[in-house]
């Protein structure tokens, strides 16, 4: 991302670069906790803020951090915040975090957050790491409230709850689709996302750095 | 024995780490082009997780957990707040340590994991495996097997999604599919095949 503005890195990474169909960071937790709206968006905001804040504070301490233990420092800063936002989450949402069980805590190795910590606020300053921060979490967030629209619509009828399709148990004609709320419909969802956002925007099909280097492997075969 | 068996069937085939928790996704899907790494890639979570889910449970059960620190005097004290780091410290000092031993004593097997093994560590199934060892209380025994089982699920479900790749790799993908997307679509169906086993009741 060389000469960017404030601009690009906000934005760039909600369609152009998105951390979960282009560099195939943060998949781990993305998809186990999209069954439904109210969960996912908690979920988002938890790594909006531990993306932005583990890349201010990153950023802040970059100069200082020798090389050769960067990633104990920045899993210290990390581990961290996701303290915070866990403790924070079981005072104010207790029921929602027992929904999350164990993917609060496994923002930590959600790759999204490490892989912006050294691939961008270790040679930035703090205010364009922390909107890096805050991009890269939006994108992250667009796909994954992508798939929990889906997943919770067609799967149970409803969005954030309020029904919207009255489903048949309750007398009314949806016959909700039980697949959706498994976990594979994730991976067919999230695939066929991708494949959407390729068709949209043809250039990532060849990007030369983080894709090309599987499709030239497929083809050199 | 029988519970032990039951539970490492349990963690193996119905919950498996990588098909029904979806944990350790990011290296699941990169490093699953060829059987050779992801085998490599396989035996080294197994053995990561074997030693550091059993470390995890004694600390949280001797230092962490609320009223853990009565031989010291401190009965109300409830670190499990401290308990993310821990897990995360403890995870990465092992994977620095065996990487030192293997280094030392079997170079062989160091030389054939290579680049995995410091990639462990920002394995999400190896930190998720520690807290789900934690959520449900397992006790020591439990913990070692669990930790075992976990990782030869994964060990499992890498190797086998490696196999397809190195078919599918010879397919006609549509353009916008090629690569990614038609893994997550496999991973999607394999995962599928693996519900099956959420039947059998232990």
């Amino acid at each position: 991302m060389a000469g960017s503005t404030a601009k690009q890195v906000l934005f760039e990474p909600i369609f152009s670069n998105n951390p979960i169909a282009l560099q195939i960071l943060g998949i781990c937790s993305a998809l186990a906790v999209t069954t439904s709206m109210s969960v996912s968006i908690v979920m988002c905001l938890a790594v909006i803020a531990v993306t932005a804040f583990s890349n201010l504070a990153v950023s802040l301490v970059r100069a200082q951090i020798p090389g050769s233990i960067r990633i104990i420092v920045q899993m210290t800063i990390i581990a961290s915040l996701v303290i915070v936002v866990d403790q924070i989450l079981k005072a104010y949402a207790y029921e929602i975090s027992k929904q999350l069980s164990v993917f609060v805590g496994l923002i930590i190795t959600n790759c999204i957050v490490m892989g912006r910590a050294e691939g961008f606020a270790m040679n930035n300053p703090p205010l364009l790491s922390f909107l890096d921060g805050i991009g890269n979490g939006l994108g992250y967030s667009v796909i994954l409230l992508f798939v929990a629209f889906f997943r919770e619509l067609l799967g149970a009828g409803s969005l954030f709850g309020v029904s919207l399709l009255p489903v048949v148990n309750e007398g009314g004609w949806y016959v909700p689709n039980g697949l959706l709320l498994l976990p594979p419909s994730a991976f067919f969802i999230i695939g066929l996302a991708i494949w959407g956002l390729r068709v949209w925007k043809p250039e990532q099909v060849e990007e030369p750095d983080y894709k090309m280097s599987r499709h030239k492997a497929k083809e050199a075969f | 024995m029988e519970h032990y068996i039951s539970l490492l069937v349990k963690a193996v085939f119905v919950e498996n780490m990588a098909l029904a928790f979806f944990l350790g996704m990011c290296t699941f899907l990169a490093i699953s082009k060829k059987i050779e790494a992801a085998t490599g890639l396989g035996i080294a979570v197994v053995v990561v997780l074997t030693v550091t889910v059993p470390v995890n449970n004694l600390l949280y059960n001797t230092i962490l957990r609320e009223g853990a620190l009565d031989w010291a005097g401190l009965p109300n004290v409830d670190l499990s707040f401290l308990g993310l780091l821990t897990y995360i410290g403890v995870i990465a000092a092992i994977v620095q340590i065996m990487e030192m031993v293997l280094d030392k004593y079997i170079p062989a097997l160091y030389a054939a994991l290579g680049v995995f093994l410091p990639l462990i560590t920002v394995n999400c199934a190896i930190l998720g495996a520690s807290l789900f060892m934690v959520e449900r209380d397992y006790t020591f025994g439990e913990s070692v097997v669990y930790g075992f089982g976990a990782g030869l699920g994964w060990a499992l479900a890498i190797i086998a999604l490696a196999g397809i790749r190195e078919k599918l790799k010879y397919s006609d993908v549509p353009e916008g599919l090629r690569g990614l997307g038609i893994t997550f679509i496999t991973v999607g169906l394999m995962s599928l095949g693996f519900m099956s086993f959420s039947g059998i009741s232990l």
